[in-house]
């Protein structure tokens, strides 16, 4: 056959390794500046987070390589085993066994190392849902394969709610993305966004009045089709059943997911990201103010930090407002700031677009392949890559809500990196091997 | 797969490229058209503008030695959250010299007064050799540091009230528009001329750029500070003040109500300027500023009231020889002008006492003023102001008090220190209204005197003694002669102007500077007599009448004595004033004679050492100064109660009422002991 002709080098995607070698050494660059200091006598500083960042990319790039000499079909006989065992170290999160940092009960703690099965799991759910959606027996055009698909994804993103860290759970939201592509239908994404639009007016327009809005819209819906009403007496019903289920939206669904789903401080989120003050009964009382003040602080200072950069930037480590730890969490969560403020928005757009290509490469990538396994893989990595770039960058520039999720490749952390690295490379590798019909 | 679901990777790459776009949008203008200000923020936040302060102006004396200058102290500022267990307590304590217990019980204070975090100073103005032990150890200490700052030293412990002080400007300065240079922690001179030099002095502060992180750590140069900008320190001025003079002046008016002054009639420099009680101006620096300055504010004898140009004395006899010179120049007598005078002036229908009786001790001018004859001087003051020439009196006091204030009498002079009163000289429109526009000399016949409705500042009396010395002008008395070594400086301009007064006749002052040389040589001002120096000087002895009240109360009398010297190319014009003192010549006279000596001649001669040890060593502060203070605070308090009237305050109204008229007795019969028993 014509693929064993070409060495594996050969057929690797270049692209794609090359930019994720350069992200990740922006990452450890923007790491180190933040951390760097004029007085440092040695770049050699163990206990600096930069050099702990260069030891976790240095495993990044083993398990590369080792992902690469690996035979491909491994990856399409593990995920329903992957998954399992990924859903356990899930719930033993939850258990003493958890680590609880910061309020969140993601993280494992296996004795040398901890890490969040959270992050792990993101990787299993694309391999089970890209082996599901492959199966013979699938026929994703039925609602009862739709909904066990579904299921792979929300099952986790539950679990992780409960363990209090929403941003991380809601990424397992992007796996719609690859589900979309294979054939979910429209009305799905006309209903979410419904749900959105009415969200945003849950927000923005106090409960009665949006109540007379929708009772209106419906009574405006049914004199314009009043001809059409006497011969069907059905759009009667479905209007009304529109109307019933937007106010039980509204009035019920959206204050109780405030209320009793997510947290005070991350309503308050929400609100602060539409310029909006949080209503008395969402903050139950027991928001912190300082929590409350902190994440307007947060979003106002990674601003003033971007916009600070100018067009070209300060240059290299002449950032004055993130090497001085203005920025809370610049290392992880807000290291966008850093290539805003050292090089500007002639960096910073540099940045979005390298992401942008990587994206637009993968979907590339996975529609040229003959196989549906890995199709689906690709379109799954792409969805977390996007929603880690458009939450995460979003949010420094105050477009999106501050959920705490890192910048894929760039951000410190050990867990996120070797997590990325591996879910590229297995996509390197899967491709590599494009020819072949994998099921 | 279905082919419906073939395009859909379209859709998918338009989401992927809309998104990244819309957020390079957003960038664009955060960054670019910078919406929302976030880029003036960045600076404000992380670089920190530091104002480097200049050192201030250096003052010299008209010997070229450094009256003040600055010097570097250091505080000992704990940081006590940074306090580890490893402290060295003990070892800290040595170094500072301090006991461990005091440390504790301040490290104690200042948390509960401070907070945990906030670094406070716990020790301030630490001695050299501490700050030279503790400099080399500091790194030993972690959350203790020294921090510098700037002082004045009053290197010849006098002048406090010529120089004033420094302090941090106040809050409602910093509110006031006129200091809208100034920013919270600068220093700013108050009184003296600290206050009044305040341009000149401050220097102009310089700007450093420096970064600092979240927690306002300074982490080092802005742009490698490019943009520094070096502090300019204070310009110097040199002063005519003597510091030697000076010193020996505030020495002999230690324990003394009053005030001594000299110029130099030459320039109207201002040689010595002493008021008592004197203070030691360290008062004014360190640590316990505040609390000595409230003490002195509260203390009855005043000693922040610069009597020199604030207090309003009744020259007394001193005044005769300016009564002297007006009547000469409007020609109503002449020199061999003499009065029969028996030891007393009755004409005005009272009689008006002289200490001395016939002898013809009246017989001309000279002798009038050597024997300080009160009957010549008021019949001459009534003579001048009735002279023929005016057809009335209104007319006639006009001119006086026209003469007056060519004198520099009767308004503020122009002192280069703040807070100058003017003293007050009548006109006819005072007397218009005292009297209902029914009066005439007779009414104010003791004005020729230097009694009644005249009153003087100290160095309004010194300037007079200028004019007489200068044979008609005089210059606005000031202490700057140069400000760095610029005598033409803007500010020193009005008191290079010649004030020439009322062109009288040099003949006429002549006249009169032979009457005060006869008052050395022969008459009451024997004790300032110098082998071979010619000194002219008149004493005064003049009365001192209060209202406590309502009631008019007679004190012991102000001492007072005039002179200059030499007579021909005269260097020095003083005049001294004693509250309470009693005759001028027993304790304002030796005082001014020292004085001139100490200018002229460098030092005091042996024989007359006995006579500084003598005036440094006397106390004259009656007792009574204390209950009229505390007089003068209840009555403000009763002020006060009125302002704020209710049932309580009337009740307490009338208690003060009662203690007031107690209080009046008591002082009568301080004045009745102190004749009697002469204490």
């Amino acid at each position: 056959m014509s693929f064993k002709a070409k060495l594996l080098v050969e057929r690797i995607d270049w692209v794609v390794v090359i930019s994720y070698l350069v992200l990740a050494l922006i990452g450890i660059a923007c790491i180190y500046s933040v951390e760097h200091r004029s007085t440092d006598a040695t770049f050699f500083i163990m206990k600096n987070n930069y050099m702990k960042q260069i030891m976790f990319f240095g495993v990044s790039l083993v398990l590369a390589l080792i992902i690469i000499l690996m035979d491909s079909k491994v990856f399409t006989s593990i995920p329903f085993l992957g998954y399992a065992i990924g859903f356990i170290f899930l719930l033993l999160a939850l258990t003493p066994l958890g680590k609880g940092v910061k309020g969140s009960h993601s993280w494992l703690n296996l004795g040398y190392f901890s890490f969040q099965p959270g992050e792990l799991m993101k990787l299993f759910t694309s391999l089970t849902i890209a082996k599901f959606l492959t199966l013979q027996d699938t026929n994703f055009a039925t609602l009862k394969h739709r909904l066990i698909c579904a299921a792979f994804a929300i099952v986790p993103l539950v679990i992780i709610v409960l363990q209090n860290e929403t941003g991380l759970a809601l990424v397992y939201l992007s796996f719609f993305l690859a589900m979309y592509r294979e054939g979910l239908p429209n009305i799905v994404l006309i209903i979410g966004f419904s749900i959105l639009i009415l969200t945003m007016a849950t927000l923005l327009i106090p409960k009665t009045i949006l109540f007379y809005i929708l009772s209106g819209l419906a009574v405006i819906i049914l004199y314009t089709e009043r001809k059409q009403l006497r011969r069907r007496k059905e759009i009667l019903f479905v209007v009304a059943g529109i109307w019933f289920i937007g106010v039980l939206f509204s009035q019920v669904l959206v204050p109780f997911a405030f209320k009793s789903v997510l947290k005070p401080y991350q309503v308050q989120r929400i609100y602060t990201m539409i310029g909006q003050e949080t209503p008395e009964e969402y903050t139950g009382g027991g928001v912190d103010p300082k929590k409350q003040n902190a994440s307007e602080y947060n979003v106002s200072q990674s601003k003033i930090a971007i916009a600070s950069g100018g067009f070209f930037g300060k240059g290299f480590l002449n950032g004055t407002q993130t090497q001085y730890n203005w920025v809370p969490e610049q290392r992880t969560d807000f290291i966008f700031c850093t290539i805003g403020e050292q090089f500007g928005f002639f960096g910073s757009s540099i940045l979005v677009l390298l992401y942008m290509f990587l994206l637009i490469r993968i979907v590339n990538i996975a529609e040229r392949q003959r196989s549906q396994f890995t199709r689906i893989y690709a379109y799954c990595v792409a969805g977390i890559l996007f929603f880690h770039l458009a939450i995460n960058v979003g949010m420094t520039v105050g477009l999106a809500p501050v959920i705490g999720i890192p910048l894929p490749l760039i951000s410190y952390g050990g867990t996120s990196l070797v997590i990325f690295t591996i879910l590229l490379f297995i996509l390197v590798r899967l491709d590599a091997d494009r020819q072949m019909v994998l099921r | 797969m279905a082919d419906f679901t073939q395009n859909r990777n379209v859709f998918i790459k338009i989401l992927f490229v809309a998104v990244p776009v819309l957020i390079i949008i957003r960038l664009l203008f955060l960054q670019v058209f910078d919406i929302g200000g976030y880029k003036e923020a960045a600076l404000g936040q992380a670089v920190y503008i530091k104002k480097v302060h200049p050192p201030r102006g250096i003052i010299y004396d008209r010997k070229n030695q450094v009256l003040m200058n600055n010097s570097i102290v250091y505080d000992l500022v704990v940081e006590p959250k940074k306090i580890t267990n490893d402290f060295d307590t003990l070892f800290l304590c040595k170094l500072i010299n301090v006991p461990i217990e005091d440390f504790r019980y301040q490290l104690k204070k200042v948390i509960n007064k401070n907070g945990w975090q906030k670094p406070s100073s716990l020790y301030k103005n630490l001695s050299p050799s501490s700050v030279a032990r503790l400099q080399e150890n500091l790194y030993d200490f972690s959350g203790i540091d020294l921090i510098e700052h700037a002082e004045r030293n009053y290197n010849f412990g006098c002048g406090g009230t010529i120089l004033g002080y420094i302090n941090e400007v106040s809050e409602s300065q910093l509110k006031n528009e006129k200091y809208f240079e100034y920013q919270k922690g600068d220093y700013i001179g108050i009184n003296g001329l600290e206050s009044y030099y305040e341009e000149v002095l401050k220097g102009i502060p310089g700007v450093q750029y420096l970064l600092r992180d979240v927690k306002q750590r300074i982490q080092g140069p802005y742009k490698e500070g490019k943009l520094d900008s070096a502090a300019t320190p204070g310009k110097a001025m040199q002063l005519y003040l003597d510091a030697d003079l000076q010193k020996l002046t505030e020495k002999m008016m230690a324990n003394k109500l009053g005030s001594a002054v000299a110029i130099d009639p030459q320039t109207g420099g201002i040689l010595a300027f002493a008021n008592g009680p004197s203070f030691d101006p360290t008062l004014l620096t360190g640590s316990n500023k505040g609390a000595n300055l409230s003490k002195m504010l509260n203390d009855a004898t005043k000693p922040l009231f610069i009597r020199a140009i604030q207090a309003k004395y009744p020259p007394g006899s001193t005044f005769k020889p300016l009564t002297a010179l007006v009547a000469l120049d409007e020609q109503v007598i002449t020199a061999d002008y003499g009065f029969p005078c028996g030891g007393g002036y009755y004409t005005c229908g009272r009689r008006i006492g002289c200490t001395h009786s016939g002898g013809g001790h009246a017989r001309n001018l000279a002798y009038a003023i050597a024997n300080s004859c009160n009957a010549y001087f008021c019949h001459v003051f009534r003579l001048a102001i009735d002279a023929k020439q005016y057809d009335n009196v209104h007319v006639g006091l006009q001119r006086w008090s026209q003469y007056m204030n060519s004198f520099g009498l009767g308004h503020p002079m122009g002192v280069d220190i703040p807070h100058e009163s003017g003293g007050s000289i009548p006109d006819s429109n005072y007397f218009n209204k005292v009297y209902k526009g029914n009066w005439n000399s007779c009414n104010m016949a003791i004005i020729g005197m230097g009694q009644g409705e005249i009153e003087l500042t100290p160095i309004q009396m010194a300037n007079a003694m200028c004019i007489i010395a200068n044979k008609g002008y005089y210059y606005i008395p000031h202490f700057v002669k140069a400000i760095d070594a610029d005598s033409n400086h803007p500010m020193l301009k009005k008191y290079h102007e010649k004030k020439v007064v009322a062109r009288i006749a040099d003949s006429s002052f002549e006249y009169v500077r032979a009457g005060m040389q006869a008052v050395v040589d022969q008459g009451t001002g024997k004790i300032a007599k110098m082998d071979d120096v010619v000194v002219c000087a008149k004493t005064g002895t003049a009365q001192n009448e209060r209202m406590i009240n309502g009631q008019k109360v007679k004190l012991q009398n102000h001492s007072m004595f005039v002179a200059f010297a030499p007579r021909d190319n005269p260097k020095i014009a003083v005049a001294v004033c004693i509250e309470n003192a009693g005759y001028g010549a027993t304790w304002a006279g030796p005082i001014a004679s020292l004085m001139i000596e100490q200018y002229l001649k460098d030092s005091i001669r042996e024989k007359r050492k006995y006579l500084v040890k003598r005036m440094e060593d006397a106390k004259i502060i009656p007792n009574y100064t204390y209950i009229l203070d505390s007089l003068d605070k209840q009555n403000a308090k009763l002020k006060a109660a009125r302002k704020n009237r209710s049932a309580d305050s009337i009740a307490r109204e009338n208690f003060l009422k009662d203690s007031l008229a107690r209080r009046k007795d008591s002082i009568k019969a301080d004045y009745v002991f102190r004749k009697i028993y002469n204490y």
